[in-house]
């Protein structure tokens, strides 16, 4: 029960990190990924943010023999750069260039009701559905 | 650049980095969103109950913003909903087949000094803004 209930906490602090940096909203990171237009570096600060913690938090993780709930970490091990993760990750400034919407951004907005989210959040989880059936073994 | 706000991005970045940390500190799992929630697509078991409460988790916490500010940050959505529902399709199988999102590359990846997230983040903020550029700039002039 623990680890259910601190995944429930550690993602509100997630949630409301992103709706506190702006990042929750579309308009902000198209915003950041319009050069050519009135730039605004903000998503440059919220990153600088997050990793300002995150490097030192995932150091302190590599020295630490097992997380305080579970009986290890889930660590990703995989090292080759392939097709699969460059034209995943086409696809997705794709989808994320034409929406402004990435995954976490996107749930958490479903906190206000826009009806456009929810419409987002559905064709995503059709997109990720299909790569399912299609293409995971 | 009248849209700025460097320091409300700052602490909310910040927030984003300790959730990500005490993900893996305490429940030694990443904070890559598009794979907590993808994989409540095929997860069972043991694996479906903290994905559920992190995904109900995203949802509370601009909820508690809004209770603190007087009002939940508003979201402005500016494309069309035929746009939107073709960005979320590629934003879903996109993040599912390259392993991962903003949050697991960007945030987690580029902490644990993964040359995989480096050349996968490289790669969609390097579309995103091209794409950017063709929507805006280009098709829509």
């Amino acid at each position: 029960m623990a680890p259910i209930l601190t995944s429930l906490l550690i993602g509100a602090l997630f949630g409301a990190g992103l709706a506190i940096s702006g990042m929750m909203n579309p308009a902000k990171v198209l915003g950041f990924l319009d050069f050519a237009g009135d730039w605004d570096p903000t998503l440059a600060f919220v990153m600088g943010g997050a990793l300002l913690v995150s490097v030192p938090g995932f150091a302190l993780a590599r020295k630490r023999p097992k997380p305080a709930l579970e009986t290890g970490f889930q660590m990703p091990t995989r090292r080759d750069i392939d097709g699969r993760l460059i034209g995943g990750a086409a696809v997705f400034g794709v989808g994320w260039g034409l929406s402004g919407f990435c995954p976490g951004p996107a749930l958490s907005a479903m906190a206000t009701g826009v009806p456009g989210v929810y419409v987002f959040v559905a064709a995503m989880v059709a997109g990720m559905a299909a790569y399912r059936f299609l293409l995971s073994r | 650049m009248e849209n700025f706000t460097p320091f409300s991005g700052l602490i909310g970045g910040l927030m984003i980095g300790l959730s990500a940390t005490l993900l893996i500190l305490v429940n030694g799992r990443i904070a890559g969103i598009s794979g907590i929630f993808g994989g409540l697509l095929s997860a069972s078991g043991r694996e479906l109950p903290w994905r559920l409460a992190f995904v109900v988790g995203l949802v509370i916490g601009p909820l508690l913003v809004g209770l603190a500010q007087g009002a939940v940050p508003a979201v402005d959505i500016q494309g069309r909903w035929p746009m939107l529902i073709a960005g979320g399709l590629l934003v879903g199988f996109g993040s599912r087949l390259g392993s991962g999102c903003t949050s697991g590359h960007g945030v987690c990846g580029l902490a644990r000094g993964s040359a995989r997230s480096f050349a996968a983040t490289a790669t969609f903020f390097g579309v995103a803004i091209v794409t950017v550029y063709v929507v805006r700039h280009l098709v829509g002039g």
